[in-house]
């Protein structure tokens, strides 16, 4: 994999973390050599076993809908924001980011920058809302004046599109990182972590899920700090020191301190930018965390403690990717006879590890990678099986005529079909280039999910048939036009040249749902949609005031 | 909720003035936010030569902007809940108070 490759916007990172394949493929020695990880194996255990403790002590207190939905909207804004940026600070995200910086030094951090630059904008106009108006699911705002099936059918299907497109990057990631740093084959890793998932899931609920999720963002924090304040303690705490070793040894030179190929295509980079800003404000199991707190104070402390760890956690990922190239590229141990890195790109920080810290910061570091995996596809399982239950089972198929003990019965046995399913998809894509799937995921949460939602909150006006049809134009637009770029059309199907001439189609896609949403609507002069614009009023007040959000939300 | 209880917080001059106040700082800040984000962007587009600009030390202009938009990105969430959790969850407080 070529440096200029990676430069390249958003699949790149994936791109990266799947050239193990292809490294697994013709290296097997090089996999072979870290079947003796003893101590990532230990602390990965220990790990495993402290969760699984929690996910006990979770399913002795989850018995309602709402423990297991939303941990029963006890979890404080502090523990949330810890959740909500370890939803975000994924594997691929680690180790990815911090390849980026390796590869090609600043693009990494406007990367970075992207996935950060949406909170601000989901504190200042959503956070309250979505907590006064939801209880379970984004789908409960969408649908809260508008008609039930409809729009739970379409939330549902954003949710469950979103989920599987992000789930089988992270399995097929997941494999590809387990083979190597635990020696473990690729099958055995996906049925590890697709079992781990489901009992975590189906046993803890929302409650187990979200402590997985705040012990390994707390690990990886901690990690990261650990490893960064190694690389400065190295360079004597001076910051040029690092950044002129950097520019010495890295073929680059002095192009890696300054921006490079990443904003080549300026409307390329605009449209990912789009993406990420306002993907962000559609993931479902990010949206999800609003109902887990107790009110609109707490949500917007979530989103302030989210958006201070993932800054803090990015700027690690900097001086991570500075530390591997001063440190890493120049010791041959690492590198393999052509001068790559050994195992592919994506092992940068894991090296750094091993260079500042020795085999037992390695096998921290490998183990964290693990955990990593297990908290974020436990939580986008969730929301899956959430909607599925919530949603499509509860209120399209049932009308709303299902007591909870029926509704958490499906509920787990969709987790558990989800699991089944992760491990599978994981297993047949193990060969497949998956690299534009999450930015796939983030143009659909964009463009099929967040202007429904927004509209929804802002926009008197807005009707079912609006919400539908724009919806799934949105949805449907992010998809074929995916499949148009490059990321699929030439890389995946093997055509001369793309359709679409860009990387994501958030640019068009998002504004275009947007239009066609609000076209559909003011041309709806249904009486329905007359009852529909007069029932704003109420969900207004609400949403500014929490009044009514106590207790059982009617609707 | 009742059609009365409902005009009756509308006509709330609590309300009103929360219904301002979180409005238009919601706003601005949303708006301080994509300008700095999408001023970034087209900086970096179309203004190479200025973010590639040494300013000491071996370090661009580039390092500063970019730590600057992660900083605003952490003041803004911050600014935001500072003046939320105060002034404004007291305004909800009244208004809840007043429908009792």
């Amino acid at each position: 994999m070529t440096a200029s490759r990676l430069a390249r916007a958003l699949p790149a990172i994936f791109a990266a973390l799947l050239a193990a394949p292809a490294f697994a493929a013709d290296a097997v020695g090089q996999t072979e050599k870290q079947a003796t990880n003893v101590t990532a194996i230990v602390m990965f255990v220990v790990f495993v076993l402290f969760t699984l403790g929690i996910t006990y002590w979770a399913a002795k207190r989850t018995r309602s809908a709402s423990t297991f939905y939303t941990a029963g909207g006890q979890i404080t804004g502090l523990q949330n924001g810890l959740a909500i940026a370890g939803d975000y600070m994924s594997a691929a995200s680690f180790l990815g980011i911090s390849a980026l910086v390796y590869s090609s030094g600043y693009d990494g951090l406007i990367y970075s920058i992207g996935f950060l630059v949406g909170w601000p904008i989901i504190m200042a106009l959503m956070a309250e809302r979505l907590r006064n108006l939801g209880r379970f699911t984004f789908a409960d705002v969408v649908s809260y004046r508008l008609q039930q099936g409809p729009l739970r059918a379409l939330a549902a299907t954003g949710t469950i599109v979103v989920v599987a497109f992000y789930l089988i990057a992270q399995m097929v990631g997941a494999g590809q990182l387990i083979k190597l740093l635990f020696g473990i084959d690729y099958i055995y890793a996906e049925i590890i972590v697709g079992v781990l998932m489901i009992l975590y899931v189906t046993f803890g609920g929302m409650l187990a899920t979200t402590w997985v999720q705040i012990i390994k963002a707390c690990l990886l924090l901690g990690g990261a700090t650990l490893m960064a304040l190694l690389v400065l303690i190295t360079f004597g705490f001076d910051i040029t020191a690092l950044f002129a070793k950097a520019v010495e040894v890295h073929p680059k030179h002095a192009a890696i301190m300054e921006p490079g190929a990443m904003v080549a295509n300026p409307i390329s980079a605009i449209s990912l930018g789009i993406a990420l800003m306002f993907g962000t404000a559609g993931l479902p199991h990010i949206l999800m965390r609003f109902f887990t707190v107790a009110n609109q104070k707490e949500a917007r402390k979530s989103v302030f403690w989210a958006t201070t760890f993932i800054g803090y956690f990015y700027i690690l990922t900097f001086i991570i990717g500075f530390g591997a190239i001063t440190l890493v590229a120049t010791n041959p141990a690492y590198l393999d006879a052509k001068g790559a890195l050994k195992g592919g790109g994506n092992m940068a920080a894991v090296w750094l590890a091993d260079a500042v810290g020795g085999n037992l910061l390695l096998g921290f570091i490998s183990a964290v990678a693990f955990a990593t995996i297990l908290a974020v596809v436990s939580g986008l399982t969730l929301a899956g099986a959430s909607a599925i239950s919530h949603d499509l089972y509860a209120s399209v198929f049932r009308h709303g005529r299902v007591n909870e003990r029926d509704e958490m019965r499906i509920s787990k046995g969709a987790t558990v079909a989800l699991g089944i399913l992760a491990i599978l998809l994981g297993i047949i894509c193990e060969k497949q280039n998956v690299a534009y799937m999450v930015g796939l995921a983030f143009a659909i949460a964009a463009s099929a999910n967040f202007p429904v939602l927004f509209l929804s909150m802002y926009w008197k006006g807005l009707s079912t048939r609006g919400a539908t049809l724009g919806g799934w134009i949105g949805l449907i637009l992010a998809v074929v036009l995916t499949v148009l770029s490059k990321g699929i059309w030439v890389t995946v199907l093997g055509n001369p040249a793309a359709i679409f001439p860009y990387d994501n189609p958030a640019l068009f896609s998002m504004p275009l749902a947007f239009l066609f949403t609000w076209f559909f609507s003011v041309t709806d002069h249904s009486a329905s949609a007359q009852a529909e614009a007069d029932r704003f009023e109420g969900q207004y007040i609400r949403s500014m005031t929490g009044i009514g959000a106590e207790g059982a939300a009617t609707h | 909720m009742q059609a009365d209880m409902a005009s009756r917080i509308r006509n709330n001059p609590d309300f009103v003035e929360l219904e301002a106040k979180r409005g238009r700082f919601g706003w601005t800040l949303t708006i301080i936010m994509l300008v700095i984000y999408y001023g970034f962007i087209l900086l970096l587009a179309f203004a190479k030569g200025v973010m590639a600009m040494p300013i000491g030390g071996g370090i661009t202009l580039a390092f500063p902007l970019g730590l600057g938009v992660i900083a605003s990105a952490i003041i803004i969430t911050g600014v935001y809940v500072l003046r939320a959790n105060g002034e404004y969850d007291r305004l909800t407080a009244r208004i809840r108070e007043s429908v009792r």
